[in-house]
């Protein structure tokens, strides 16, 4: 563990993504302390303030207001909390589908990997956030579709790089003498194989974070994910597109916020694949 | 190498009839009942009966099947259950404003994702490898809605230079020969006209174009950095040929094969990302109009659109593995 911090830090970006994700991860935890108002506390008085820096702007309102007065700040820290969670579900639902079909496919091969990677070819042809649309056009616009859609898409990704990592460990010793003692079918994809097939998994779980957390933001700007008043940032964009020539913070925060958030776990993966497996880098 | 495109054309079959299961059993076996979702809940039962009969959603689901893939297979896609105009001419009409975007998206991140890619790989650990490296890696997390409208703001409100949304200004009006408003000005020879339309591509393009050309400028370097290790370039040095010879010539044609590939299949996932551009942009394309049949719960156009895109997307990954197999020289002579 000593050794994976210390080659991990000598990765200065990586780093950096380590240090957003905790930032974010305060901010999600500690959103009532930080943030200087309530998410969805009104002031009609206060509407479409400028930034506390911006002539006009007062220091009750780091951020601003948007077109309800409510304050900018506080809603993209709560803002942390969907975003975190949109991740952590979609992720979930990919990982947990694509590690079982990924695994029985590089385990069993044949006719059992034929199939679940036909089913894998078909669900990539059609782009992800097309499917997602689709998905979420039949079981309704809200967040929690969008987080199943976005998690169904991600599925075959998640299917093949198992799969590639299960094909690799299959004939290796450790499993034919695991095998040969007398393991199960199940104890050997679980718990022989898997462990040992990890490292891309972690990789693309870190990666696919990044991807989720921007879909469900895209889906929400589309009307299609969280809906208003729900402070989540893609639907915040969604509704500062009309104010762009009188009130542009609305525009810019938001969406600072998704980049970074976006940027910190991309970094995370970049640096948590060149230390452990430096292979799949540059591939 | 005939046996490998045979097998690949073969396996495209099994696929495009996946998807119009996929897509067809998603629509239909989803809850609610698609005529009362497009009449409201408030339509009386005769009428939604009819509609049910008129859809053809009274006969058994594998029967709606066979009907809908026969339609299909003769290219009827079937209605717009708001504008009672078929799919595919809806389809047809917002087509070339979505390749024109794309195609401007993609010329503009080839050229920028590949010189940066390769400066990169020559310039190795530089200021500008560090540079244009952190600039893909917040390319490909950049969400493009969001620069949208933040290239809105600065060129169109703040600068005033370019125009906030559409393809063509009011004043303009040209005739539809191809429908891509570059060409149809050129055509017309009216010049202005072409100049407003090249004007509202400037940031639609710009926006879509980001990730790929982050994209296009990681794998460049990396295929690049790969290719001047080898032995057949340490002999072109060896023969006394300049640098730029060994780059240009030598190096970049080897490295320039998977950069192909990765273009191509990226050019398939452009129609999915113009979904948000067009969006932002108000661009007239196919993307917009599948947004907007989602809001107005046009199913019939939800359905056949995605399959339509699916399938464009399904041929361009084809032509992108056959030309793959063509240019390169391993799979070509085996």
């Amino acid at each position: 563990m000593r050794d994976f911090i210390k080659q991990y830090s000598k990765n200065k970006s990586a780093v950096v993504g380590v240090i957003i994700v905790i930032v974010l991860l305060i901010f999600a935890i500690f959103a009532p302390w930080i943030a200087s108002h309530l998410p969805y506390e009104q002031s009609l008085a206060d509407r479409l303030l400028p930034p506390m820096w911006e002539e006009g702007g007062v220091s009750a309102h780091l951020l601003g207001t948007d077109e309800f007065g409510r304050d900018m700040f506080t809603r993209i820290i709560y803002g942390a909390r969907i975003s975190l969670m949109v991740g952590a579900v979609s992720v979930g639902v990919s990982l947990t589908f694509g590690l079982v079909m990924g695994l029985m496919a590089g385990f069993y091969g044949g006719k059992v990997d034929l199939f679940i990677m036909r089913i894998v070819d078909i669900m990539l042809s059609i782009p992800a956030i097309l499917l997602a649309i689709v998905i979420v056009s039949i079981l309704g616009p809200s967040l929690i579709n969008a987080m199943i859609a976005i998690g169904i898409v991600g599925i075959p990704t998640y299917a093949r790089v198992v799969r590639a990592s299960v094909l690799s460990e299959r004939e290796k010793e450790y499993v034919i003498a695991s095998r040969i003692n007398g393991s199960s079918n199940t104890r050997l994809m679980f718990k022989v194989i898997l462990p040992n097939a990890a490292t891309p998994i972690i990789v693309q779980s870190t990666m696919g974070f990044a991807s989720a957390v921007l879909e469900a933001a895209g889906l929400s700007f589309l009307g299609l994910g969280a809906q208003p008043p729900t402070p989540e940032w893609g639907a915040m964009l969604s509704d500062s597109l009309q104010f762009i020539m009188t009130a542009p913070w609305m525009i810019f925060y938001p969406g600072l916020a998704i980049f970074f958030t976006v940027l910190g776990f991309n970094l995370m993966g970049d640096g948590l694949m060149d230390v452990l497996d430096p292979k799949l880098k540059d591939k | 190498m005939f046996s490998y495109i045979l097998k690949r054309l073969l396996w495209t079959i099994p696929t495009l009839f996946g998807v119009t299961l996929m897509v067809f059993s998603m629509v239909h076996l989803a809850p609610g009942d698609p005529a009362v979702a497009l009449l409201g809940d408030k339509a009386n039962k005769q009428s939604i009966a009819d509609l049910r009969e008129q859809l053809g959603l009274d006969k058994p689901i594998h029967e709606q099947y066979f009907i809908y893939m026969k339609n299909i297979s003769k290219g009827d896609f079937g209605k717009s259950a708001n504008s009672n105009e078929p799919v595919l001419t809806e389809f047809m009409d917002r087509f070339p404003a979505t390749i024109e975007l794309a195609s401007i998206a993609m010329i503009l991140a080839t050229i920028f994702g590949v010189l940066a890619g390769i400066i990169s790989a020559i310039k190795r650990y530089s200021i500008f490898d560090y540079a244009s490296m952190f600039g893909a890696l917040a390319g490909v997390s950049m969400p493009v809605f969001w620069l949208g409208l933040v290239l809105i703001y600065f060129f169109s409100v703040k600068l005033g230079v370019l125009p906030v949304s559409g393809r063509l200004g009011y004043e303009f009006d040209i005739d539809h020969i191809t429908g891509f408003y570059l060409i149809d000005s050129l055509l017309v020879k009216d010049y202005e006209a072409f100049w407003d339309a090249l004007k509202h591509l400037v940031l639609p393009a710009i926006a879509l174009g980001t990730i790929p050309m982050a994209i296009i400028a990681r794998m460049t370097r990396s295929s690049m950095i790969e290719v001047m290790k080898e032995e057949y370039i340490k002999t072109a040095r060896a023969k006394g040929c300049s640098r730029f010879q060994v780059v240009a010539i030598h190096a970049l044609r080897n490295a320039l094969i998977p950069v192909v590939t990765i273009i191509g299949l990226m050019f398939g996932s452009l129609f999915a990302g113009s979904i948000l551009t067009e969006t932002t942009f108000s661009w007239p394309g196919i993307g917009k109009w599948l947004v907007n049949a989602v809001y107005q719960r046009d199913f019939p156009v939800i359905q056949s659109a995605t399959l339509l895109i699916a399938m464009i997307f399904i041929s361009i990954n084809l032509i992108v593995d056959l030309l793959y197999a063509v240019i390169n020289p391993k799979i070509r002579l085996s």
